[in-house]
């Protein structure tokens, strides 16, 4: 379902297969507990995510939903700690959208600090208007907290717009685009061999993106940090 | 530590001598008289607030907070309502952003209406990452209202990028950039100049800009207007 590679300080997570590698139970546990070795190895410091194949992520395994009893809230419940992990993991994080990245395999993308995507195909889509669905609350706090040009938002959301890697570069979605899947992965991995190379202390790290994403969190239900935690990074500075 | 000049119906602030202009005690309370000087005077209709030397400011006073007990609490503490003074300013303000503006330094710039800043030397940079700090509550209360594209924010907060002022301007944090140090406040004396000349009432420009900012201004502690005075506004008019 996933691998997990280390180079050097940076592990390369990989949903693997040529399928859509849509969020079932399956899924999301192997993916959980990728990153919490992620989050546990110390040597680790910086994440890439890439997808195998024509899909990043298409999305909910709705296949499974309909044969279960409790269906789609079963599966929304379930991704909900898995986006709070990428958010609260203790370093950077880069996102490599080698494919096609849908609803929630969407929300998987953006979910990381840095996303880098290929432009020669594959799309970005929220695709619940067109299928008749809400969004889950965390979703739209998610896309909220990323996509804050209200006209992007709007398309994104009320429009259901299918935007290209060089669509979702140029309206501030993406932060680079790339020429095939190999070198967005290649390129991803590069900026996380960066990112890890500035040395910053990990706990301080998830310490300022939680308090740069206040309401995502409340959202995710990450509690923030308490003052003796904070406290605690100031001591140890000076 | 800091000078008063008046042109016209322009206070121009300047932070003095080729040091860096750090936040102390000292600085702190010179700075918050001159700005109970603008608002108190009713000939003042702009103001413009500027560095000599390398420096703009570089943050807090680290060295004063080493050698005190109470150490960085302290100066967090004091800085607060010092920016507070500047977002309930009554009247337009911009930051000649002459020199180096880091951290608390950079807060000091952006908490302006307008920032102009020399585009030939100097960087706008948040170094608490990189020094190993989370930032104050009200520190990002300030970049949450002031920078709003969410990968500009990120490079800021979570990847303390030091951003020139031509990179700054692209990005939607600078308004203007200038050639010089010296062309970065004659210009922001000229805008002064021209927002003085719309001749409007200073409570409302207060009472304006609190309501852009609510959010900043529980974290600022400043109080929102009661229903009572806002009606004052209304009745003054009709």
């Amino acid at each position: 379902m996933c691998t997990l590679e280390k180079r050097g300080r940076v592990l390369i997570l990989t949903l693997t297969g040529s399928g859509e590698h849509r969020l079932g139970p399956g899924l999301i546990s192997s993916l959980r507990s990728a990153l919490a070795t992620a989050r546990s190895d110390p040597t680790v410091a910086a994440l890439v995510t890439a997808g195998e194949g024509r899909f990043f992520s298409n999305g909910l395994d709705l296949a499974w939903a309909k044969n279960s009893s409790e269906g789609i809230s079963t599966l929304v419940r379930l991704v909900k700690p898995l986006i709070a992990d990428l958010i609260s993991l203790p370093m950077p994080t880069v996102a490599a959208v080698t494919g096609h990245a849908s609803a929630a395999g969407m929300m998987l993308a953006v979910a990381h600090d840095y996303v880098y995507m290929r432009g020669d195909r594959g799309v970005l889509y929220m695709s619940e208007l067109d299928i008749g669905l809400p969004f889950p609350d965390y979703f739209m706090d998610l896309m909220q907290a990323k996509i804050t040009d209200p006209r992007t938002l709007r398309d994104v959301t009320l429009r259901a717009k299918k935007i290209t890697g060089t669509e979702a570069k140029e309206r501030g979605i993406v932060d680079k685009v790339c020429q095939s899947a190999s070198e967005t992965v290649a390129e991803a991995v590069k900026m996380a061999e960066e990112l890890a190379g500035r040395n910053w202390d990990k706990g301080v790290y998830a310490s300022i993106r939680l308090s740069v994403y206040p309401k995502l969190c409340k959202s995710l239900e990450i509690p923030q940090e308490s003052d003796e935690a904070v406290r605690k990074h100031f001591a140890s500075r000076l």
